[in-house]
């Protein structure tokens, strides 16, 4: 090859480099070269020295999710031509990729109620961000308003980014309640961003603060972490709202440490053209047959450059397609009764747990989350208890450390994956430490 | 003909048969597949889940009223759909995959087996971080391989894909520069960058400023320097570029960078040609992102996900975004709130929910681990060494706008050897495909006409790369010699003809709707 070439030597290849610049590989402080048996061997030591969800008694939400995830799934997206295709820019090639994306598209609609659906985003969090910096285009206003009950990862995501090109005001933390958010509202404000089931577990009745948002010319987002509930919920789009963003980490994806998970972004058709993001659609080939293709492209990055509507260059694929495929297989019937387990195994918990002396349920209305107040610091009392391998909850004071007020605080999940001896387990652990 | 003893027919049939329509539509292995939602009906469902009746519920009145209007289908009916559907993708384990710019090598498995580990697959990101402490000791491995390998103090790991590291780059950039006192708001970008460059710089409330390229395709330093001010925030570099080429003057422009109180950002998603040999930090980048997915490895998927941690020199490292990663006396620990912050780190905010993308983190520290830092140099040096045998073999049949190179990881080749022929850049690439190939990228960079921009990657064997030559080196033979027969209206072998994409975007059909049913008379 070097022949070929007509160099005697790969370094040969490298002369543009200033030579200052090679460092030799002594350089690099740095393991070399390991076989398959080592190299697994380490890794599965250190993923030893974690507690798997489904080691212990788990009660985590708040954003992400312990579900069963069927055999089939994984096995599917690990075929080689989904797992190991580029994003599908030659369409004759990839029809497989673009076909699942119009069917994740159109399960994305129909689940939240909307009329057309992106590919995916990165996660729930940033979907949130792109729906704000959508509203502020499509409202010409600058501020967005958050509700205290949208998750405090998400507030600052969307602070941090959509900030830069507006005010971002946010509404107060109040646990089990429904802020006054439609008060707030005023000539300049583009969008609410209310999330239901909030962070706190609380459904939202998001109806009358559409209602609010219109009559001030702003918009309403809807935000869920959870998207199961939408198997039990109203669907966001049927309570009027504009712009709806998801984490679908829930179904079909595991918890992964918190990535990589998938955004799902919907909104009206009349917005088409603001939307962020990828879009697959349907037309025909030169024979006639019907094909797919990605489409209005004209918003994207790669033809607009600084002209776009977002900086996106990637959707969330392989978890876009878990996403479909598990939701393939569930249906409308299996979705309906996986909801309805999640709620009755969290319905049940609630009532275990706030027999508990020294807790108290704070939440009222839920779907298969919830908030108790315990009678002292909630981190405490989950450590308390990892240490006797119950993995109990999130405290709210992980999410907000510096918000005192909500230190007793434990957001609490249950889903189909949890026994009636995981419930007994917690509700008994917290009467000996409480 | 010829007949076995069992009065079978033993020779192949008659070739005619090939044309004729079949009963099925379907043609041996090639399947039609219709929609989930024609196949799928009420009632039938993949899963096995009780059916509780809620007595009462706790849903504060916002209970669905009516359907979603999902389809039901069985376990089977699912899986042949999608096992379907996968054959009619190309892929990299099918076939040499030369997309320039996106770099497309063998995904080794082992690394999907680690991400699976029930200990970092079915890992709680907000777990008590006592029961966390293998995952953030990965994490923690992880960083020290980037660190170490760019020679950069320190690295920022949420940011989900390449273009959000940009993104994350550029809001360490802005938040240095306030904390300075100073309002900058042009950044330069050359013009043969990728597309999210200008974007991101748009989208982090910059303005945009072009730089000219030469003509050997590399920055105009001239003309960089005319416009470096006191109003520049940063310059946006790809090295190497998006030519394939290694900017030569890279020390002189982080130099002069500098010395204009500008930031300089590099775009990293070319340092699989450089990685094990040079340090970016030795080269006087501020901040750089590493596409995970290409340079270690991680899967495309199809588009995703990726993950695209940045390296930041020690001016930008205390704007880096929550959550941090610390480690003390009591182990690895989280900092995920500027309330917990003791040693005056002022990170600019946060890019995502949680801590970025730990199934990628897991493969691509598997990908390093196996390779050890003597196999990423190697990578490296097969990844150029490929692409300079791609452009020297096929230079004097198609043309190089670059003359001979040396190229690093990819070799472009512009469409003036088409000149004449009535065969375009897509035409060529489109004959790719039924040659059994997926073609290269075409159309960028931009500062070629109808660019076509070949990266082999360090996975294809000689004998791999002298087949794809060979198939290359004909088509411009045929090309040149007025034999347009195989590039008008190709490919005609792959599960769809050319796709009518105008028809698409003029009249969007984005999703499956319900034939309506004639409305009844009133």
């Amino acid at each position: 090859m070097l022949a070929k070439i007509g160099v005697g030597s790969v370094d040969a290849l490298f002369k543009d480099v200033p030579q200052a610049a090679v460092v030799p590989l002594s350089a690099f402080d740095l393991p070399d070269t390991q076989g398959e048996l080592e190299v697994d061997r380490k890794l599965t030591r250190m993923a030893a020295r974690n507690t798997a969800a489904g080691a212990a008694p788990f009660f985590c939400g708040t954003g992400a999710y312990k579900h069963h995830v069927p055999a089939a799934v994984d096995h599917l997206i690990q075929r080689s031509e989904f797992l190991t295709s580029y994003t599908p820019y030659q369409p004759e090639i990839p029809q497989g990729t673009l076909q699942y994306m119009f069917e994740f598209q159109t399960q994305v609609a129909l689940l939240t109620g909307m009329e057309v659906a992106n590919a995916s985003l990165y996660d729930g969090s940033t979907a949130t961000t792109e729906a704000v910096l959508m509203a502020q285009r499509i409202t010409k206003r600058p501020k967005a308003i958050l509700s205290g009950g949208l998750h405090p990862h998400y507030a600052e995501t969307v602070e941090t980014v959509a900030g830069l090109h507006g005010v971002i005001a946010r509404a107060p933390v109040t646990p089990g309640k429904a802020e006054d958010i439609a008060a707030l509202i005023d000539d300049k404000t583009a969008c609410i961003v209310v999330q239901s089931p909030d962070v706190f577990g609380l459904i939202r009745d998001l109806k009358p603060l559409a209602a609010a948002a219109h009559a001030k010319g702003a918009l309403l987002i809807a935000v869920v972490t959870e998207v199961v509930s939408l198997g039990l919920l109203e669907a966001p789009g049927f309570q009027d709202a504009d712009i709806v963003a998801c984490e679908g980490q829930s179904i079909g994806n595991g918890l992964n440490f918190g990535g990589p998970y998938v955004g799902l972004f919907a909104t009206k058709e009349k917005y088409l053209r603001q939307m962020p993001g990828r879009l697959c659609g349907e037309t025909a080939d030169a024979s006639g047959k019907r094909g797919y293709v990605l489409t209005l492209s004209t918003r994207e990055q790669h033809i607009r450059r600084e002209k776009a509507t977002s900086n996106i260059c990637t959707n969330s694929g392989l978890c876009c397609l878990a996403f479909t495929i598990h939701l393939s297989l569930l249906g409308e019937e299996g979705l309906t009764r996986l909801a309805r387990i999640n709620h009755a195994k969290a319905s049940s918990l609630a009532d275990k747990l706030a027999a508990v002396k020294g807790v108290r349920l704070v939440t009222p209305a839920f779907f298969n989350e919830f908030t108790v107040k315990l009678s002292r610091p909630a981190a405490d009392v989950v450590d308390m208890l990892a240490k006797r391998g119950i993995i109990a909850g999130v405290p709210a004071s992980r999410l907000l450390p510096h918000d005192p007020s909500v230190k007793d605080l434990l957001i609490v999940a249950a889903t189909e994956t949890t026994t009636d001896e995981d419930a007994d387990a917690l509700a008994r652990a917290l009467a000996e430490v409480l | 003909m010829t007949m076995n003893n069992q009065g079978r027919p033993s020779q192949a049939g008659h070739a005619e048969i090939l044309d004729l329509p079949t009963i099925s539509g379907d043609r041996g292995l090639d399947h039609e597949e219709p929609l989930i939602f024609e196949i799928g009906r009420e009632g039938h469902c993949g899963v096995d889940l009780p059916n509780v009746q809620l007595s009462e519920s706790r849903l504060g009145g916002q209970r669905r009223r009516g359907p979603i209007g999902l389809p039901g289908l069985s376990e089977p009916e699912v899986i042949r759909h999608y096992v379907r559907l996968s054959r009619m993708n190309y892929a990299i384990d099918a076939g040499l995959y030369p997309l320039g710019s996106c770099t497309m090598k063998h995904n080794p498995r082992l690394n999907e087996k680690m991400a699976r580990l029930p200990g970092f697959g079915d890992l709680h990101p907000l777990a008590p971080q006592s029961t966390t402490q293998g995952a953030l000791e990965l994490i923690s491995e992880l960083m020290t391989w980037l660190t170490t390998l760019t020679g950069m103090p320190a690295v920022a790991m949420s940011p989900k894909a390449g273009a959000h590291g940009e993104l994350c780059g550029l809001l360490a950039i802005r938040a240095a520069i306030e904390a300075r006192g100073e309002k900058r708001n042009r950044i330069l970008v050359p013009e043969s960058a990728h597309g999210t460059n200008p974007a991101t710089a748009a989208f982090a409330g910059f303005v945009i400023d072009e730089v000219k390229g030469t003509a050997d395709g590399r920055v105009d330093m001239v003309e960089l320097e005319g416009k470096l001010g006191p109003d520049v925030a940063a310059i946006m570099l790809t090295n190497p570029n998006t030519c394939g080429l290694f900017e030569r003057d890279i020390r002189h422009m982080a130099d002069a960078t500098h010395k204009a109180g500008a930031y300089f950002y590099c775009d990293g998603a070319n340092f699989n040609a450089i990685a094990g040999r040079v340090r970016p930090g030795d080269l006087g980048i501020d901040a750089m992102h590493i596409n995970l997915h290409k340079t270690f490895s991680t899967p495309h998927g199809g588009g995703g996900p990726g993950a695209g941690p940045v390296v930041l020199s020690a001016a930008l490292a205390p704007f880096a975004p929550l959550p941090l990663l610390v480690h003390d006396a009591n182990g690895f620990r989280l900092i995920e709130d500027r309330a917990q912050i003791t040693d005056g780190a002022r990170p600019f905010g946060r890019m995502c929910a949680f801590h970025g993308q730990m199934g990628m983190f897991v493969r691509a520290l598997s990908y390093m681990l196996s390779h050890g830092r003597d196999g990423v140099r190697q990578a490296s040096e097969d990844a150029v060494l490929s692409a300079n045998y791609i452009l020297h073999s096929l230079k004097d049949v198609m043309s190089a706008p670059f003359g001979d190179g040396p190229c690093m990881h990819e070799a472009l080749f512009d469409d003036s050897f088409l000149a004449g022929t009535g065969v375009t850049t897509l035409d060529f690439a489109k004959a790719m495909i039924d040659e059994g190939y997926h073609p290269m990228t075409m159309y960028f960079p931009l500062v070629v006409h109808g660019a076509m921009l070949i990266e082999p990657t360090e996975s294809e064997s000689k004998e791999s790369l002298d087949r794809f030559i060979h198939v290359l080196r004909e088509l411009a033979l045929e090309a040149k010699a007025g034999k347009k027969v195989r590039f008008d209206g190709a490919p005609r072998l792959a599960p769809r003809r050319r796709l009518d994409e105008t028809a698409a975007a003029r009249k969007p059909v984005l999703r499956w709707k319900k034939k309506e049913l004639p409305q009844a008379a009133e």
